[in-house]
């Protein structure tokens, strides 16, 4: 019981850039690569992109480790989520729960609120029929998979794997990612959040 | 099973985006309003300790799990994609708050409807692979 409520503690942050670290040794012990948005190129090539498009043409089955992988990450945030949850919810800035709050974001303050994984007025089905909530979840979920691609990685590939290879073209990615997010949050947030 | 592995360390890896809180909406707000150093010190501890482990995996002539030697594929030079694309994710990645490996972590935390985000981010990897040739790279 004892390891159970150590582990159920929020990690401290070097304690988890030290495991993301261990995940990628493991996968290039094992001969892969650190890098989850490839995956999306393989689910195009199995639903048969590949007869249309030359980019999807290649044997997905070169990334059903990655698959695999995936489908763990799924199982994995269940287990964390079930038997690993933490007492409260995500505990961040004060700043940052009054900028949110001006823009009508409840951050939840009591673990019966919520995690604090995601805000809940937003990720829901009800939402998910508004215009708010189709920019948010349908158009940002296309930027993630479009925009990934395009880039050739996304966190893990380039701004863990490629940034601590000393990739300049990972550099160059981790600087848009940073340009993309920020217009995205101070910019065009106030706009969106009155939709 | 040679792929069961690969399940194994999924589960790991699931396990420390939710623990680490990067699968956090609000965790990538706070970053992107530079008001917390959470998600800088999780990017940075792993880049850091990240780049020693290149160093040590090249220069130690360390060989992977069947005894071949380890070798690392330069990222193709291509800036102009680097740089576009990965505006258009991080566009994507403040909207959302989560990036690839969150996206499929948070299905298991049972945020069903972040199956649609998913099938949204399918949607936009299949535009751009329609398009791949008339982009720069």
């Amino acid at each position: 019981m004892r390891v159970i409520e150590f582990l159920s503690q929020p990690w401290h942050w070097s304690i988890s850039g030290v495991m993301i670290v261990f995940v990628m040794f493991l996968l290039i012990y094992f001969g892969k690569k650190f890098g989850v948005s490839s995956s999306f190129q393989a689910l195009c090539s199995i639903g048969g992109a590949g007869k249309r498009f030359e980019y999807f043409n290649y044997d997905w089955k070169n990334h059903s480790w990655l698959l695999v992988f995936v489908v763990g990450s799924i199982i994995g945030g269940g287990i964390a989520s079930t038997f690993l949850a933490n007492p409260a919810p995500v505990q961040i800035s004060q700043a940052t729960i009054s900028d949110l709050a001006a823009l009508g974001v409840q951050t939840p303050t009591n673990i019966s609120e919520g995690t604090g994984y995601v805000p809940l007025d937003i990720f829901n089905f009800d939402t998910l029929m508004s215009l708010k909530g189709i920019v948010i979840l349908v158009l940002g979920g296309f930027f993630i998979g479009f925009g990934t691609r395009w880039a050739g990685g996304c966190t893990s590939g380039h701004a863990i794997s490629g940034l601590s290879n000393l990739q300049l073209p990972s550099l160059v990615a981790v600087i848009g990612f940073f340009i993309g997010g920020l217009v995205m949050t101070h910019l065009l947030f106030p706009f969106i959040f009155s939709l | 099973m040679k792929l069961f592995k690969f399940l194994l360390v999924g589960i790991l890896f699931g396990i420390v985006m939710t623990k680490s809180e990067a699968v956090s909406w609000y965790r990538i707000q706070e970053m992107f309003r530079f008001q917390s150093f959470h998600m800088y010190g999780i990017i940075g501890v792993a880049v850091v300790l990240g780049a020693m482990m290149h160093y040590l995996m090249k220069n130690g002539k360390m060989k992977n799990i069947v005894g071949d030697s380890i070798e690392f594929k330069a990222k193709p030079n291509t800036y102009i994609a680097s740089l576009f694309g990965g505006t258009i994710f991080g566009l994507g990645w403040a909207m959302t708050g989560a990036c690839p490996g969150p996206l499929y972590t948070l299905v298991g935390h049972g945020y069903w409807v972040i199956l649609v985000v998913i099938a949204s981010a399918l949607l936009g990897t299949f535009v751009y692979g329609a398009l791949k040739s008339k982009l720069p790279h």
